[in-house]
């Protein structure tokens, strides 16, 4: 994987001085002075015609502005490309059923991703299933209960502040908080011995909202304050209550705004590696962390909250560092890769196809 | 000998050490048309929205005297401000019509605290929206979008949702002045035959309008209340000068 992102620096890098020194060059009319005489002749052309445009127009600062946008964002989109080029052309011919269907086998050098994919989904469904109430909740407070004090401001400055700590110091946060001391404590408690109080899916999911919890309640937030005030007048005097108000009026507008901070957090939690290092992320696991919840005689497979589970994107840091042959792994450690972002990509869809549908709903199409 | 509704004694609004309203004294009979008349920032406006404690929602507000509908004073502290804010429905300047369909928007007030089944809810929606002037327009498009109507239309649906909760008083901000003439026609059709049912109060800087519409006129001016009287003698031999000097169009 290295050597694809040093050649991404290399092309990028080589883009980015050219399109550099063509914008310099244009502006102040080096043509003679443009260091590849091949392009000299065209360059001329293109200088005389920028000087015929720079008379007509008298907003030239706005011209080299808009086209000094444009070949910086044609830049971004270039970059873009090339990861996703090299990602692609290296981990498409590794895909098929079986490689998304199986478990790993020999080592790490055959076989497919699946229990990693499972893993993956699992946590980042019940991550979600904990951030999105919390922090829904707390941004509903903070916006329309809480009144503007230091207190509340401070709590805000927190929140901020929780999305810039890095995410091993989380992966620490949950192992020593959730895992020694809630889980330790719960075994306690119950005197169910050790079962909670050792790395499970439950205690990374819960690590992970954590980390993504600043995400959702900016977004909320935002979604919260772009209602108009004015509709909440409407509600008022029609005499409905507070609450009647946020859940009759106020949230039904912001909800496309909560599903973007979903798509975030979404984004942001199934990629991270580093928090769930000691949480459960297990190198390889047997078997997938179901169980069967049975009424009678009927059982429905359920994800077991209290088991160690695989995780793409740990098995790919496994994978590229840690196995015994990295270079018999690199088809894998591609097609991984891929796979991961393939199901960020899903999960999102998801999410954007039901903000579309709440924005028609009001009508904000 | 006219119903006193609104009775309004030594009111004064301070938005923190800023004094909005000063001493206002006047009485509004029921079954008539009010309206409030006066330059931009004299206060009518939150005068109105004293009547039905709207400037509660903001913050640093401060309001002394009283004011009595039907005899209670609407700012003891044991006054239950939902319950008035539904008995004292409210249009305001710009329509902020919820973008829901437009039968959502019409049984929202009635939903909110009252277990109706579809059947009499569509009862209560035909019903307001004869009453405001609407229905025929309207009938077939009860689950378009809101915001689909024209501005006319969408303030006359602001009026039918305020009439939908069955309030005895109705304040109007302004319902006019964002609208063209036609449109404004026919609300001021709609307050001559609402006047019936209802007590309604109006503020409006056209002064045409006010002549128009209503029967009692009070002419405010940097937060007092100049003059109140029946508006045919406001518009052609007021009491005060200030009034004359201000519906001669001599300033304002």
């Amino acid at each position: 994987m290295l050597d694809a992102g040093y050649w991404i620096l290399d092309t990028g890098y080589w883009v980015l001085v050219s399109c550099l020194w063509f914008v310099v060059c244009r502006l102040q009319g080096f043509g003679k002075h443009f260091p590849f005489p091949i392009f000299h002749q065209n360059f001329r052309i293109i200088l005389s015609r920028m000087k015929e445009l720079s008379k007509k127009t008298r907003d030239i600062k706005g011209l080299i502005f808009i086209n000094l946008s444009r070949l910086l964002f044609f830049f971004l989109i270039l970059l873009l490309f090339l990861l996703l080029f090299k990602i692609v052309i290296e981990g498409l011919p590794v895909i098929s059923w079986k490689f998304l269907s199986e478990s790993p086998k020999n080592n790490m050098t055959e076989g497919g991703i699946w229990p990693a994919i499972f893993g993956t989904i699992a946590v980042t469904v019940i991550m979600i299933l904990f951030a999105v109430p919390l922090g829904v909740s707390a941004a509903v407070y903070l916006n329309e209960y809480a009144k503007d004090t230091f207190f509340t401001r401070i709590i805000r400055t927190a929140v901020n502040n929780l999305a810039g700590i890095p995410s091993i110091v989380f992966g620490l946060f949950g192992l020593g908080f959730f895992i020694l001391f809630v889980g330790k404590n719960i075994d306690v408690v119950l005197g169910t011995g050790l079962l909670f109080g050792q790395p499970a899916l439950l205690w990374a999911s819960c690590t992970l909202a954590v980390l993504v919890l600043p995400i959702i309640i900016v977004s909320t937030s935002e979604a919260l304050n772009s209602v108009p005030k004015t509709h909440r007048d409407a509600a008022y005097g029609l005499g409905a209550t507070k609450w009647q108000t946020i859940r009759n009026v106020v949230l039904p507008q912001a909800r496309p705004g909560v599903l973007t901070g979903i798509i975030l957090a979404v984004s942001r939690g199934a990629g991270e590696t580093a928090p769930i290092l000691f949480l459960g992320a297990a190198f390889f696991l047997p078997n997938l962390p179901v169980v069967d919840l049975c009424i009678g005689n009927y059982c429905i497979p359920m994800i077991n909250p209290a088991e160690q589970f695989m995780y793409l994107a740990y098995h790919i840091f496994i994978l590229a560092t840690q196995s015994s042959n990295p270079t018999e792994t690199l088809p894998i450690q591609y097609g991984a890769t891929l796979v991961l972002i393939a199901l960020t990509f899903l999960l999102n869809i998801t999410a954007i196809i039901f903000r579309y549908r709440f924005r028609k709903a009001i009508g904000r199409i | 000998m006219k119903e006193i509704k609104i009775s309004v004694n030594n009111l004064s609004l301070f938005y923190s050490e800023k004094q909005a309203l000063k001493n206002i004294t006047l009485e509004i009979a029921a079954n008539r048309i009010t309206a409030f008349i006066g330059p931009s920032g004299c206060g009518k406006s939150t005068f109105l929205r004293v009547l039905n404690r709207m400037n509660d929602l903001i913050d640093n507000v401060s309001v002394s005297g009283e004011v009595l509908i039907d005899g209670i004073n609407i700012y003891d502290k044991n006054i239950d401000v939902v319950n008035l804010r539904k008995r004292i429905g409210m249009v305001f300047q710009k329509s902020n019509l919820f973008p829901k369909t437009i039968y959502e928007n019409l049984v929202f007030g009635v939903k909110l605290n009252s277990k109706k089944d579809k059947k009499e809810l569509d009862e209560i929606a035909e019903k307001t929206l004869r009453q405001a002037a609407l229905w025929d327009e309207v009938k077939d498009r009860m689950n378009d979008h809101a915001l689909s109507l024209s501005g006319g239309q969408q303030q006359r649906l602001c009026i039918a949702r305020a009439l939908a909760v069955e309030p005895e008083i109705i304040l109007m901000d302004e319902p006019a002045s964002a609208l063209d003439p036609i449109s404004t026609a026919k609300i001021e059709e709609l307050l001559h035959s609402l006047k019936a049912k209802y007590t309604i109060v109006i503020v409006t800087h056209n002064m045409q309008q006010a002549a128009r519409v209503s029967d009692q006129t009070a002419f405010f001016y940097l937060g007092e209340l100049i003059e109140y009287d029946k508006t045919t003698r406001i518009f052609t031999n007021p009491a005060k000068k200030q009034t004359e000097d201000y519906v001669t169009g001599r300033f304002g």
